[in-house]
């Protein structure tokens, strides 16, 4: 089975119908929604929408900070992306706004788990972005496997045989085996607003039956995405960024 | 995670389909076993890593590493990677059987003519060049690991201690001892670096030198101490040993050898094109000296020696390689002169924009038929020198350092065919020929240069001058 992980969307509709198109070509047989589908973006209720009509037809999703952040306090966020929030909550309409909030902050899959942020306590919404904070998030779970986002720069750990935690940034296009003697945890990058430096949109595809990740970029309608973002009023530099990739 | 795996094989045994046959080597991390596989005759080799208690953990490492690296290698300069077995029944790796004699099986017979390691050593360099086009470093670059094959070409085998671009390196995370072999290594290998092709050229350019020499040119260390001098002591060169050795190979060796990887060759495809154009390689202090350094400028790098691993070079490793091997086939006749210029403009080009690059000038001498002694005939003789002369007038305005360039001038009946031949045997990664607008010629012969480009396994750039009509 070749699972599509897609997370940190962010209400970005070109960069996720890109991203889907590409998936579906590469043969994707299920999809996993790693978080972070609202906020920064202008398109919240179609990318909503249409993750909840794909749940209908297997997908798995669980939440992020920004879809939880609706409608509750959002005192840890950044100007910005605090705007972007309440924005956000007012142009949702009713069936994506309750779609959100039934997500459920992990899932288990098999030997995988599906989280936005850190598993050791997913309510936190800690980054893992270096060998300390992957190795919590390793130790409180079983899975042989971990996928999260939340950080928007694709990244991989791994837990070798003495015990110690390996890093990796993966080329986009190579697959990395991630051997079945091992733990590991990858983090996806973002769909909707990717932070290293290059403006494709970040996805990756999962292999179960040769345990295969492999981190893809695809290029997107960048000046549409974010011609949308200043049409809405949204901040000038979430509109900004998304053609520096940053 | 699970059951325990087990450690080995026996004969007889049949795993995933494959009966072992014989036992062929026990080594320290794994062992190694002939299987067929049933309904076919071929043969096939199994590797089984040694994970029973007190084994070298960094077996399992290397296992993994290797288990990962070899199906993602092909070509003729590695084993064909077959299958590979789940870690919780049974690791292993089938390859192909190859039918090579490792080069440690030589060392009896050492020292070997100097032509006959450059031969050895520019096939070896040859397959290094491949297997890093194909994003491996191998990091254990020595006489057990490379299998020499009744044609003449090499196979490098044990991928245990190699990195890979696109992959994790697990040995670099697990471990703080170098892994490597002793005589071999590069010293910055010592020092933890994991992911330079060029450690590799040192640890050819040993291997030549033991092969020249019949001795390892750092000795055998086996402590971090040991292996860390070979950051400041440079080895006695060959011409010390055997004063009538080739300064020319001297010169390669030594170069392979030198502490800091940039002052090595840029890539391992011009190590392999300077071992086989002895020459044109260019001699200085370095090809003809007999001792080695004296105390003080030892005793300056040892105090200079980097502690620990010095920054990672930006182009360690890279599929387009900074360094390309251009070939330029030029037309000597009066008539091509407008195209001439126009292709010396393009090789001007490319060569300031990659400063690492070097340049093959060809000129094709088409001979009625190819007779035995053309060699002793003075007019060809005569005919091939004046072609020489014509190439090295071409190149005269390029201003290159003759380190750069070097000239051929290729006697064949067919010229197209002796450029593709060229380009293959060299590695070639970019010709440059002229084309004529429009020729009878052509249309009556057929186009050198649509055949190049049709055929050529590298970039192919065609000049033309607009405008002009010739024949």
């Amino acid at each position: 089975m070749r699972i599509a992980l897609m997370g940190d969307i962010h209400s970005n509709r070109e960069a996720f119908s890109a991203c889907l198109a590409h998936a579906s070509e590469c043969g994707a047989d299920r999809y996993v929604f790693l978080g972070d589908y609202v906020g920064y973006g202008a398109d919240p209720n179609w990318v909503v929408n249409r993750i909840a009509e794909l749940t209908t037809e297997g997908a798995i999703a669980v939440a992020g900070n920004h879809d939880r952040a609706i409608g509750i306090e959002r005192s840890r966020m950044n100007a910005a992306a605090g705007m972007a929030i309440e924005w956000t909550a007012s142009q949702l309409d009713r069936t994506a706004a309750e779609f959100l909030s039934t997500l459920p902050l992990t899932i288990e899959d098999e030997d995988r788990l599906y989280v936005h942020a850190d598993a050791s306590r997913p309510g936190d919404w800690i980054y893992v972005d270096e060998t300390a904070s992957a190795a919590a998030s390793l130790g409180a779970t079983r899975q042989r496997v971990t996928f999260c986002g939340h950080v928007h720069v694709p990244m991989l750990f791994g837990i070798t045989a003495t015990q110690k935690i390996l890093s990796f940034a993966p080329l986009a296009g190579s697959p990395v085996p991630l051997l079945r003697q091992r733990r590991w945890l990858a983090v996806v990058g973002s769909v909707g607003q990717p932070r290293d430096r290059n403006s494709a949109a970040a996805y990756a595809i999962y292999d179960t039956s040769t345990c295969e990740f492999k981190s893809l970029r695809v290029p997107y309608d960048v000046e549409t995405a974010a011609g949308k973002i200043r049409a809405a009023g949204l901040p000038e530099s979430l509109a900004a960024r998304l053609s520096l990739g940053r | 995670m699970s059951a325990r795996p087990r450690s080995r094989p026996a004969i007889g045994d049949e795993i995933d389909g494959f009966r072992v046959l014989n036992c062929l080597h026990v080594g320290g991390m794994a062992t190694l076993w002939t299987v067929e596989r049933s309904g076919s005759p071929a043969r096939y080799l199994m590797k089984v890593p040694r994970l029973g208690e007190g084994e070298d953990p960094a077996a399992i490492v290397s296992f993994e590493m290797e288990q990962m690296i070899m199906p993602r290698l092909s070509g003729p300069h590695v084993p064909k990677f077959i299958a590979a077995g789940d870690f919780e029944v049974l690791p292993y790796i089938v390859m192909d059987l190859v039918e090579g004699v490792p080069l440690s099986q030589r060392l009896a017979q050492l020292p070997l003519r100097p032509d006959e390691v450059a031969r050895i050593g520019s096939q070896i360099a040859i397959a290094l060049d491949d297997v890093h086009r194909q994003q491996v470093v191998h990091l254990d670059v020595k006489p057990g690991n490379i299998l020499l094959c009744p044609s003449g070409e090499v196979v490098l085998v044990d991928f245990g201690l190699s990195t890979h671009a696109a992959l994790p390196d697990l040995m670099e995370e697990e471990f703080r001892l170098p892994y490597g072999s002793a005589p071999y290594m590069a010293p910055e290998q010592v020092l933890g670096e994991r992911r330079d092709p060029a450690s590799d050229l040192f640890a050819l350019g040993a291997v030549m030198y033991h092969l020249a020499t019949d001795r390892t040119p750092f000795g055998d260390p086996q402590r971090m101490a040991g292996l860390r001098r070979r950051l400041w002591r440079d080895p006695v060169p060959p011409r010390q040993l055997d004063p009538d050795f080739p300064p020319w190979l001297q010169d390669t060796i030594l170069r392979c050898l030198s502490v800091d990887p940039a002052e090595r060759h840029p890539t391992a495809a011009q190590l392999a094109f300077d071992l086989s154009h002895p020459q044109q390689s260019v001699s200085g202090d370095r090809a003809t000296k007999m001792h080695a350094d004296g105390p003080f400028a030892v005793f300056r790098r040892r105090l200079a020696a980097p502690k620990s691993k010095p920054p990672r070079r930006s182009n360690a490793v890279s599929i387009a390689s900074p360094a390309p091997i251009l070939a330029v086939a030029v037309d000597l006749d009066e008539g091509s002169a407008t195209i001439a210029a126009s292709m010396r403009m393009q090789v001007a080009r490319i060569l300031r924009t990659m400063p690492q690059a070097r340049l093959a000038c060809l000129n094709v001498l088409k001979i009625a038929r190819l007779t035995i002694d053309t060699a002793l005939d003075d007019e060809s003789r005569n005919k091939h020198v004046q072609r020489l002369v014509g190439l090295r007038h071409w190149a005269a305005e390029l201003q290159l350092d003759p380190s750069r360039v070097t000239f051929h001038v290729l006697e064949a009946t067919a010229p197209a065919d002796a450029i593709l031949e060229y380009i293959a045997a060299n590695r070639v990664d970019h010709v440059i020929l002229g084309a004529r607008a429009k020729s009878i010629r052509k249309s009556l012969l057929g186009s050198v240069s649509a055949a190049v480009a049709a055929q050529a396994p590298c970039t192919v750039t065609i000049a033309r001058s607009r405008g002009t009509y010739e024949d």
